[in-house]
């Protein structure tokens, strides 16, 4: 392979509240099983990317444990492998991680004792299956210093996003980060191409003088400087930067479409596996349009949610428009409508949860009701 | 090497002939169980659970999907630098190559590798049973009670007793006798086929009697020779859940137990998981119109239609209309729509195209094999094709890639059998 693989996994967003409150955003879960960052991981790792460096720093423990083995994503390798770079202290500094390009600058080293000719950057806060192959190749054959891969869309707020304005030949001459009035519709994905001397050439100049963000100090301040091409991704693409995002991303899953992108065709999305029994549903279960996870238990009435792991839901409770993770537990003669409901709940007896459509009532992790 | 307090040898080299087509093309303990399980995978996830990390499977009848299955042993933590899981297939020696011709001989012929190990004990499992047991309590039952050889028993009543091999002990649980199948029964306590042994007493019986039969047998002429001999044997009274799933209709009843609300089985525990090779499997979809009562359904499927008192294993796909009524589909079957389908066992791969009853009619044993078919389960094979529109009675078996011609006027009567063998494969 030509490439090394980097994951961006220490954003915090809090535009997620109560869900990111100890968890990084590239944990959250999503479709029923995966983490976030198992999109990029499983991407990278099925296009024969075999060398991958995990930056995190937000809440880091979460990722830790589900890292904890690289072999789900065939990543317990002699050569390469995976690397989960987090910030430490040294004898000359001690600084966190100030922005996306000074966590790969605190850990340069990865770059410097690589010989791969290419770097691929991902978020690991996107929902996406991408072959980095045919984006190399473009990389190559278009002769550019940096590959911004792009997305068409007119469904988004783009003042969420990143933003290009491209030449007739897909050249990057405009870039604006978030901007209040957006002047396309063609958004960043978070996702990367660079030569590997080139990075560390720009890091080595931009980091001495304060300047710590790909996006901004590299990509925006350099767009004139530097050959910057866009690459038009037509597949399925989804960062989970708002509740709302975060809520139809996981909704997304109940259409055939989506899952059978992500988990019919082959290369599919790897996780950790969590080794749960089928799920059982007793006789009063009724699950229409659901996904439901191994190792749960069902009594219930569910309709159009998605159920992780483990869940367990008591007699006569409905549960409609709602996410459900891992290890909740819902009693008997509950209503549940558009809720997010955070791992290892515990609602008891006859308790209601109604949360309006579009806004849905989030229950943080742990509590019991 | 390092040395090993106790290592396991776990034999999966039966076939099962009972349970007729299911291991037609695998051996038993490859047999799927409880939706995304194999057999063999509860002796295995018992060892690891127990500490045992050091397991020779020895292998023999079709053993492909079996070695596929275990692979390094990374779904039970297997895969080890010191010990971990060995596949043991029966070799060429020195002069000549040889099949395991019984239970004993087989471990007979890998002592090397036991040996590699210097254990203190060898514990002896089959890939047959569904249970969970700490080995560990049994291997300090052994050490305490100063065993040469424990053998672990199960109280079963006693007019079913003259089925099983049974152990005559003295009121403290030392064996005195061994009988195979008596038929006046002295005693309750039947064998489950799992012995712990000190190594080195089995070493010199295992020697001993592979000189005299050369298709030496553990209950046949291990126990009886190591009884002889005058050395001590113990009966481990065992209290928990253990099933033999030999026939079709036990391993039928076995598997449709667990959907129950409370299943005497529980595999729902969080500190005694059963592991299986779990591939990259998706939350179940069930769809707008479907409706599952009374099942477990595994991993990766899409449910439109009904399914009712079912085991139904991970990818399965049943279409809109389609009813599954007191059955087991094993993984990636596909049922096609408005088919309805009652007491039927559907092994792994295979299709049931659209509009087909299986399970109708009256009950008529198998015109070829009554004594497997003979309880009204009919059974569709491993990677078999049921062409749309046709109609499957009871007792029945059906295998290969079927088409209308194989059926007369769209009917298979009860009792009734298609085997399409693809000469390539058998």
């Amino acid at each position: 392979m030509k490439a090394i693989g980097i994951v961006l996994a220490g954003g915090k967003n809090e535009k997620l509240g109560e869900l990111t409150k100890n968890r990084a955003l590239a944990a959250m879960p999503v479709g029923g099983c995966y983490r976030c960052l198992d999109f990029a991981l499983s991407s990278l790792s099925s296009s024969g990317v075999g060398k991958i460096a995990v930056m995190t720093q937000y809440n880091s423990r979460s990722l830790h444990d589900h890292l904890s083995s690289s072999k789900w994503w065939d990543l317990g390798r002699k050569h390469g492998g995976l690397f989960i770079f987090s910030p430490y202290q040294t004898d000359s500094d001690s600084y966190w991680f100030r922005g996306t390009a000074d966590s790969i600058y605190q850990n340069i080293s990865f770059l410097k004792r690589s010989n791969e000719q290419y770097v691929v950057i991902s978020s690991g806060d996107i929902v996406y299956k991408l072959d980095f192959n045919t984006i190399l190749e473009r990389h190559e054959k278009s002769g550019a210093d940096i590959t911004i891969v792009y997305k068409e869309d007119n469904g988004l707020d783009t003042s969420n996003y990143g933003v290009l304005t491209l030449d007739e030949n897909e050249n990057v001459v405009d870039f604006e980060e978030k901007p209040l009035e957006p002047q396309t519709n063609l958004i960043s994905t978070g996702i990367y191409v660079i030569q590997r001397t080139l990075l560390i050439k720009l890091l080595e100049i931009i980091i001495p003088e304060g300047r710590y963000d790909i996006v901004k100090d590299i990509f925006i301040r350099y767009r004139k400087r530097l050959k910057i091409t866009g690459f038009k991704f037509e597949g399925y693409w989804r960062a989970i930067n708002t509740i709302d995002a975060y809520f139809s991303a996981n909704m997304d899953f109940l259409k055939k479409e989506v899952r059978d992108l992500f988990t019919k065709r082959f290369p599919y999305i790897e996780t950790k596996p969590k080794d749960e029994p089928p799920a059982k549903y007793n006789s009063g279960a009724v699950a229409l349009d659901c996904l439901v996870g191994s190792g749960s238990i069902i009594n219930s009435y569910i309709l159009h949610s998605i159920l992780f792991r483990k869940i367990y839901t008591g007699e006569n409770s409905k549960i409609i428009n709602s996410i459900i993770m891992e290890r909740s537990l819902i009693g008997n003669n509950c209503y549940v409508e558009n809720a997010i409901i955070d791992k290892e709940v515990v609602l008891s007896d006859g308790k209601e949860i109604i949360g309006a459509p579009g806004a849905p009532v989030i229950i943080s992790k742990g509590s019991v009701i | 090497m390092g040395k090993k307090e106790m290592i396991a040898m776990l034999l999966a080299g039966g076939q099962g002939s009972r349970l007729g087509v299911l291991t037609l093309l695998k051996a038993k303990p490859a047999v799927a169980f409880g939706g995304k399980y194999r057999i063999i995978d509860f002796p295995m996830s018992n060892c690891i659970n127990s500490g045992v990390d050091t397991v020779g499977v020895l292998t023999q009848y079709q053993p492909l999907l079996l070695n596929r299955h275990i692979g390094i042993g990374i779904p039970w933590d297997l895969d080890r630098r010191s010990g971990g899981v060995t596949i043991l297939a029966p070799h060429v020696k020195r002069t000549q190559g040889e099949w395991y011709s019984g239970t004993a001989n087989a471990i007979f012929q890998n002592m090397e590798y036991i040996e590699n190990y210097n254990p203190n004990y060898v514990l002896i499992l089959s890939g047959d049973h569904i249970y969970k047991m700490d080995y560990s309590k049994m291997l300090r039952f052994h050490k305490r009670h100063e065993c040469d050889a424990t053998i672990a028993v199960l109280e079963v009543p006693i007019e079913e007793a003259s089925r099983f091999g049974i152990m005559n002990v003295k009121e403290n649980d030392f064996i005195y006798e061994f009988e195979e199948k008596p038929p006046n029964p002295k005693s309750d306590l039947a064998s489950m086929g799992i012995y712990i042994f000190t190594w080195e007493k089995l070493k010199k019986t295992l020697i001993k009697e592979n000189a005299l039969h050369e298709d030496s047998d553990f209950g046949k002429h291990i126990i009886p020779s190591m009884l002889s001999e005058g050395m001590s044997l113990a009966a481990y009274r065992f209290k928990d859940y253990w099933k033999d799933v030999g026939t079709i209709e036990s391993y039928w009843e076995a598997n449709m137990e667990l959907t129950r609300t409370l299943p005497d089985f529980n595999l729902y525990e969080d500190f005694w998981k059963i592991y299986t090779d779990d591939d990259h499997q998706p939350p179940l979809y069930t769809g707008q119109n479907s409706q599952i009562k009374t099942s477990i359904v595994s991993e990766g499927g899409e449910i439109y239609g009904t399914v009712i008192n079912s085991v139904l294993g991970p990818e399965a796909f049943v279409e809109e209309g389609a009813v599954i009524k007191d059955s087991i589909i094993m993984s990636n079957c596909r049922i096609g729509a408005n088919t309805v389908i009652e007491r039927c066992i559907v092994d792994e791969n295979s299709v049931i195209g659209s509009d087909v009853f299986i399970g109708q009619g009256e009950n008529a044993p198998n015109v070829n094999e009554p004594k497997i078919y003979d309880c009204g389960i009919s059974v569709i094979g491993e990677s078999t094709i049921v062409p749309d529109d046709v109609t499957i009675g009871k007792n029945c078996v059906v295998f290969g890639k079927t088409t209308r011609e194989h059926y007369t006027d769209n009917r298979l009567e009860s009792g009734g059998a298609i085997i399409v063998e693809n000469e390539a494969i058998i």
